[in-house]
């Protein structure tokens, strides 16, 4: 397999990124949830919120890579036995999810970053702030945030349910191709 | 016509305690101030305010303890100098400020106790709770100021246990009260 994509699937760095976004996000997801509700003395009070928003911002570099990427190279062709009402629905979910991921990703930004601090990355580079000067700009974003990231993880379980059903019920490739098996 | 303008003034003389002089906070230009420190593990103070509140207060010299004074706090507009941090006080695990934007204190009574000391008495509303709180006040001065008004001040300390307003998140042993340094100054109105 070659790390380009060509008509007939993805290179091995398409399905690299796809996989790690998936993780990520997931993984991004549940952080999220569970360490809001960290009480002040606990270990991961610092650590957790550290380890989300330095992940946040290294995934919101691999998919700003991502798209360069899916631009500047053939994409795959859809599946023949894809109905066109399924590949109309392919393309609008797919670009929700990239639309939702940014907005996500951003708003994220958007909480940590109205005072002027910007964003430290695992120690190792920070991701400067800018600032909008809106008021209560943390609450806003916050709440942004949140409710994007409920709407993204449900396209997620859509994405994974519409692969499932090609996979068992349409017995296309479809899923087989994201994880680089040529059949 | 003139009958119940008479009445009105009249009226008027009961109400208003003779010689009152009401005064409005200088929040405008920010001659105010609300803030509030709480100790950090126990190892250093963490200073804070709240940037927007207004108020009245009335005092007169022949009669203070007839002075009373009202202050509303927005409450979402708590700032610690750390946006995660405020984020984190204004959410339900401090002040709930979706729930309980406003905080308010309204006085009872106004005791001189010589040398510009006093004791304000009143009424505290914050997180949904109400209740009685005595500030430690102090008459910075007062007087004319450059631009023909004329403006009064006062400083006042008290001290608020975060548990009595059902503020209960644990920041630890020696961060279970708050100190409010409260700063106003009022242009007579």
């Amino acid at each position: 397999m070659s790390w380009k994509n060509n008509a007939d699937g993805w290179g091995w760095t398409s399905i690299a990124i796809h996989w790690i976004t998936a993780f990520a996000i997931i993984a991004l997801f549940v952080l999220g949830l569970w360490m809001v509700d960290l009480t002040y003395y606990d270990d991961w009070y610092r650590k957790a919120p550290y380890i989300h928003k330095s992940t946040g911002v290294l995934l919101l570099l691999l998919t700003l890579f991502r798209l360069v990427w899916y631009y500047s190279n053939q994409r795959p062709e859809l599946l023949d036995s894809y109905s066109d009402i399924e590949k109309k629905a392919a393309k609008w979910v797919h670009g929700l999810m990239y639309l939702l991921m940014f907005a996500v990703m951003l708003s994220g930004y958007f909480i940590s970053t109205p005072d002027g601090r910007g964003i430290d990355v695992f120690g190792w580079f920070e991701l400067p702030a800018v600032v909008l000067d809106i008021e209560n700009q943390e609450d806003l974003a916050g709440d942004i945030h949140f409710v994007l990231s409920l709407i993204l993880i449900s396209m997620v379980v859509l994405h994974t349910a519409a692969a499932m059903k090609h996979h068992w019920i349409d017995k296309d490739p479809t899923l087989k191709r994201m994880l680089g098996i040529r059949s | 016509m003139k009958k119940i303008s008479a009445m009105f003034l009249l009226m008027a003389l009961f109400v208003s305690p003779l010689h009152a002089e009401t005064y409005k906070l200088d929040t405008k230009g920010a001659h105010a101030f609300i803030q509030f420190k709480i100790k950090h593990l126990g190892y250093s103070w963490l200073l804070g305010r709240f940037n927007r509140f207004d108020g009245e207060f009335s005092y007169d010299e022949k009669n203070p303890s007839a002075a009373r004074i009202e202050v509303n706090i927005d409450t979402t507009s708590i700032d610690s100098n750390h946006a995660e941090r405020d984020k984190h006080l204004k959410g339900d695990e401090f002040l709930d400020v979706k729930k309980f934007p406003e905080a308010k204190f309204v006085s009872t009574s106004f005791k001189e106790l010589g040398n510009g000391k006093a004791k304000l008495s009143g009424t505290f509303s914050l997180h949904g709770v109400t209740r009685n709180i005595d500030i430690e006040v102090e008459h910075i001065g007062h007087g004319d100021d450059p631009w023909g008004g004329y403006r009064r001040g006062f400083a006042g300390t008290t001290v608020l246990t975060l548990a009595d307003y059902n503020i209960n998140y644990n920041l630890g042993p020696a961060s279970k009260q708050v100190e409010l340094f409260l700063s106003i100054e009022g242009i007579r109105q």
